[in-house]
């Protein structure tokens, strides 16, 4: 570093803009020293988050390096000591109405029927810059309108202005190089590969960045005009990683998520889950007023029947207040994180009922979640880190954070190292994948961590062992990414996994992947069996799979869902359909009835997304705010108010009537939140990270002992995918149509074995249960492995899980 | 016809093997898709994918900016009339109405028995023999009207053998011996070719005029 480098990092590189001397960062693009000196530059190309193309001239300005002034576009030239730039002279005047003359050539004037209309660049722009008239007479170009590139966006070709946003976030930020330019010259567009849709789980990020309305979403596609809109900026609760969104609505009602770019979480990007999803909180479905059940409670004779919410309130309160040890709570990962307070107070002060789990038992132990030293999201993917991946593919299960960690990969010299029962979407960018059998996730971290490297080990190479040992034992940062790969596995081989990460790597930090909504808020809300509000440790408790053999025992026979569907999301579908079928009262919370709630004698509307002011405590432990835009729905009620309902019917005061009061209650008795300035919360910044250092660490116990492999069978492998049958894609009228039909998928050499042809049938069997399934190859699943989704059309896999068998192997036969 | 047969893909591997990128092959495999059925097919281009690691959109990206890829099947002969400047003051608008008439399609259809394609195309490089054409990409040259009637009836009773399959553009394809070959390092690592440091040094400047 010479002498006058040295002082441009320490003072910055000294620029003239428009005559007035500034300073410019160090390999900072002069369109972003210019824009934050107060100067904007207009462009259409320009994302930055994305790299540079130089594609659309917009933002050329005149540039005079001391070789005389020239044209030149800003967002391709870094600030060089004493540049001298002009923005406003007439040179680039002439030039900018240029190049929008040029533009408007072949761009439709339909403004008045564009969505875009109102809030498009390239209207704002030709307004500022642009020449007023134009004098193209000749005929423009004329394009299909519009062809749909997928099943959620629409393309507009003629509208497009080739400034490569789409193509390029496509390939460089999503890696699904779906859509591509085609054709040269004025013939160029945008298009996909026939029969190839653009079928990104990312392709509405295209849609918000397209400068003009050539990408349009199909469930937005004339909705509403931008100015009828209004918007209020909230977190997505759909996932554990809180992407921040704007939300807008007209007419009271919700018509559009946008991402916000947050520079600790999302990026601006969204998943199209967190931006649709939004459709299933306008369903006609919706839970509009609290429901007593008449029917016999058969499933030919389900009949509900309207009361009173004081009613209603009424019987919860003489249900949950009868015999607390009798009762058992499962859910909460849905609610804000007030509203958990509230519950948890209302059950754990009042109605003194212990048993209370927000995991479904597809999350990982709530001591895991609590107890490990959490990183953050941006020391996760910190250059030059290393990241263990010991969870399900996150671009299925939390993927704005896929695309995190995928740039880390990518660009940031971020070693991921996997070990996941299977591939997944990081695999090509990661530095090692390993892949243990079902039940082997213990004993091949165990000899990682004993330097036993010979041979192989759970059906992973000793050199991949070795190699990924001395990668964790290297002095680089190390983040465990932490959730469950496989639903047919015990979690207990993850407690086993982290005790011998914990040994190679001593300072290893963890980020739970947590797929289900807000449940880091639910654990530290006291939502947990065996802990308090806080993440204190407290005495008894059963998990949800415990409260399940209660029921089936008969220990416990009122069950109280809070906005959860054991039923069709616990692992293990017979234990939860024997519970249902033997609980004496069941009292469901709920948006929409979904299997569980239809049992319910009794189900209480709550209001669901956008409906509701709150906050949300992330995966890393960031708190933002929630931000109701709409009314709710008929007489649906907030989480927290029916907490309170339920108490007043007990006649007990929880200690709050308000948001505000419940909050001051809530920072007086958690003392993670006695710092939260709530009145502040996310306004100007990302939301707070909370302390999460606690004075107890997870215990470890017993290791494990290895299952017994059967030769004759195959290990089963169930995960999720990000369309599934959930509520909220199934309530969701675009989405509802996206999930694949479940199937089987195999390695190639087990699928060889059964001399069948791809796309047949072949039975399946476990000690539970058969079925008929189509098997296709798949060279994600390592040999002696079987893959089934979770949750999908077709076959309901949980059928063949048993939760206490430590895995599930299946026979497959012709 | 749609993918490469095993003979072509054998070939495109070797093709791919002579660059640094994988990637880079495009083009060289694009015309050996065409070379193989006359047009680039959507399965082609589906395999050059695999073939290269990009998605099929990319293929098709680079198929279509260039206008002699043919993304639709062609008839058994190329006809490629020359229309541009030379060739149009010499009679070839004439020959191209004639080619027209005579075959009963426009430029870019096939004849129906699926023998022609006609093809009105710009400057092919022969202004010196104007009115041209090319057949298969072979050249005729100072072309009547009577020229043209008879080479169709010399290629329908099967005395033009000299003309090649449809779809080749090259006579030859490249072979470069493998003492001079480049080799397929990636450029940023690759040291001095062997068949530039086997080049004699240049005679030194003496200074005189």
């Amino acid at each position: 570093m010479t002498a006058t480098e040295s002082t441009e990092a320490a003072t910055g590189v000294p620029f003239f803009l428009n005559g007035k001397s500034l300073t410019a960062n160090k390999g900072e693009l002069l369109i972003d020293a210019c824009e934050r000196n107060g100067v904007h530059i207009p462009r259409f190309c320009y994302h930055e988050r994305m790299t540079p193309v130089g594609m659309c001239r917009m933002c050329l300005v005149e540039v005079d390096t001391g070789r005389g002034p020239a044209l030149q576009p800003s967002c391709m030239l870094p600030v060089t000591p004493e540049m001298k730039v002009q923005t406003e002279n007439e040179v680039t005047q002439r030039a900018q109405s240029g190049v929008l003359e040029l533009f408007l050539i072949n761009h439709p004037l339909d403004c008045p029927v564009c969505d875009k209309g109102g809030e498009c660049p390239l209207q704002d722009n030709a307004y500022s810059y642009g020449p007023g008239e134009s004098r193209f007479v000749e005929e423009k170009r004329h394009y299909e309108k519009p062809i749909p590139i997928s099943d959620l966006v629409n393309l507009d070709r003629e509208r497009c202005i080739l400034c490569d946003r789409c193509t390029r976030f496509s390939k460089e930020v999503a890696g699904d190089p779906l859509i591509h330019f085609m054709g040269r010259g004025s013939e160029t567009q945008v298009n996909t590969f026939p029969d190839h849709p653009f079928s990104s789980y990312f392709s509405g990020n295209t849609v918000q960045i397209c400068p003009v309305g050539a990408l349009t979403a199909s469930p937005y596609r004339f909705k509403a005009r931008p100015w009828d809109l209004t918007a209020t900026e909230s977190t997505a609760v759909i996932d554990g990683t809180g992407a921040r969104i704007a939300l807008q609505s007209s007419q009271d009602e919700l018509v559009r998520v946008l991402g916000v770019d947050s520079e600790a979480i999302n990026w601006g990007w969204l998943s199209d889950k967190e931006r649709f999803g939004y459709e299933s909180a306008n369903s006609s479905s919706r839970l509009t007023e609290p429901l007593v059940k008449t029917g016999s409670g058969q499933t030919s004779d389900i009949g509900f029947a309207p009361i009173r919410w004081n009613n209603a309130l009424a019987r919860t309160a003489a249900a949950l207040g009868a015999n607390p040890e009798r009762v058992g709570v499962i859910g909460g990962a849905r609610l804000s994180v007030e509203a958990q307070y509230a519950w948890s107070k209302l059950l754990s002060k009042v109605a003194l009922i212990s048993n209370v789990d927000a995991d479904l038992g597809d999350g990982i132990p709530a001591d895991l979640a609590l107890g490990l030293p959490r990183a953050s999201i941006a020391e996760t993917v910190a250059p030059g880190s290393v990241v263990v991946l010991m969870a399900g593919d996150p671009k299925e299960e939390l993927p704005t954070l896929f695309l995190r960690l995928r740039h880390a990969a990518v660009e940031d010299g971020v070693s991921i190292v996997e070990i996941t029962p299977r591939r997944t979407s990081l695999t090509k960018h990661a530095a090692l994948s390993l892949h243990p059998r079902p039940g082997a996730l213990g004993s091949v971290t165990e000899a990682m961590a004993n330097g036993s490297f010979s041979g192989t080990v759970g059906g992973v190479e000793g050199s991949d062992l070795q190699a990924a040992a001395e990668l964790l034992g290297s002095d680089r940062p190390v983040t465990v990414i932490l959730g469950r790969a496989n639903l047919a596995e015990s979690s207990d081989f993850l407690r086993d996994a982290v005790q011998s990460i914990l040994t190679i790597a001593p300072n290893a930090k963890f980020l739970p992947a947590l797929r289900r909504g807000n449940l880091m808020g639910a654990f530290e809300m006291g939502l947990a069996p065996g802990f308090g509000m806080g993440g204190v440790p407290t005495e008894g408790g059963c998990s949800t799979e415990q409260i399940l053999r209660a029921v089936v025992g008969g220990q416990i026979e009122t069950l109280l869902l809070l906005g959860a569907d054991p039923l069709s999301d616990f692992p293990d579908r017979a234990l939860a359909a024997q519970a249902f079928d033997q609980v004496t009262n069941l009292i469901a919370l709920d948006t929409f009835l979904s299997s569980s709630s239809t049992l319910a004698d009794i189900v209480l509307p709550a209001a669901g997304f956008g409906e509701v002011d709150g906050s949300f405590l992330n995966i890393e432990g960031r708190l933002s705010p929630i931000q109701a835009k709409v009314t709710s729905k008929g007489q649906s009620r907030d989480d927290w108010l029916i907490a309170v309902g339920v108490a007043a019917s007990l006649g007990a005061d929880l200690g709050f009537s308000t948001l505000e009061e419940l909050r001051i209650d809530l920072s007086a008795n958690v003392a993670s939140f006695s710092q939260v300035d709530w009145i502040n919360l996310g306004r100007g910044d990302d939301g707070p990270l909370l302390d999460s250092t606690r004075d107890w660490s997870p215990e470890f116990g017993e290791r494990k002992a290895v299952p017994a492999v059967d030769g004759y069978g195959l290990a089963l492998v169930v995960d999720h995918k990000l369309w599934d049958l959930g509520t909220l894609v199934q309530n969701s009228a675009t989405l509802a149509g996206l999930p694949e039909k479940a199937g089987l998928a195999l390695s190639r050499s087990d699928f060889e074995k059964l001399a069948t042809e791809e796309g047949e049938r072949v039975t399946i069997e476990t000690e539970r249960a058969s079925a008929n399934l189509v098997v296709t190859i798949d060279d994600s699943c390592p040999r002696g492995t079987a893959h089934i989704p979770f949750r999908l059309p077709g076959f309901d896999v949980g059928e063949l899980i048993s939760v206490s068998s430590p895995v599930t192997t299946i026979r497959v036969a012709r | 016809m749609s993918r490469l047969s095993a003979a072509n893909e054998t070939l495109a591997r070797e093709i791919i093997s002579r660059y640094p990128r994988p990637k880079s092959a495009l083009i060289p495999l694009l015309h050996l898709a065409q070379e193989q059925d006359g047009y680039v097919a959507a399965d082609a281009m589906e395999q050059l994918a695999e073939l290269v690691g990009v998605a099929p959109a990319e293929v098709l990206g680079t198929c279509t900016f260039y206008e002699m890829f043919k993304r639709e099947p062609v008839g058994k002969y190329v006809l490629n009339i020359c229309t541009n400047l030379s060739c149009q003051l010499n009679g070839g608008e004439e020959l191209l109405h004639h080619a027209e008439q005579a075959l009963g399609v426009r430029p870019g259809d096939v004849t129906d028995d699926g023998l022609f394609t006609v093809e009105d195309v710009e400057c092919i490089a022969a202004c010196t023999e104007a009115p041209c054409m090319q057949v298969n990409y072979r050249y005729e040259y100072r072309l009547t009207t009577s020229d043209f009637d008879e080479l169709i009836n010399d290629i329908r009773t099967g005395n033009r053998s000299d003309l090649p399959e449809h779809g080749t553009l090259g006579l030859v394809r490249q072979h470069i011996p493998a003492d001079r070959l480049a080799g397929n390092e990636s450029p940023e690592e690759a040291g001095t070719p062997s068949w530039f440091a086997s080049r004699q040094p240049a005679p030194e400047d003496s200074g005189k005029a």
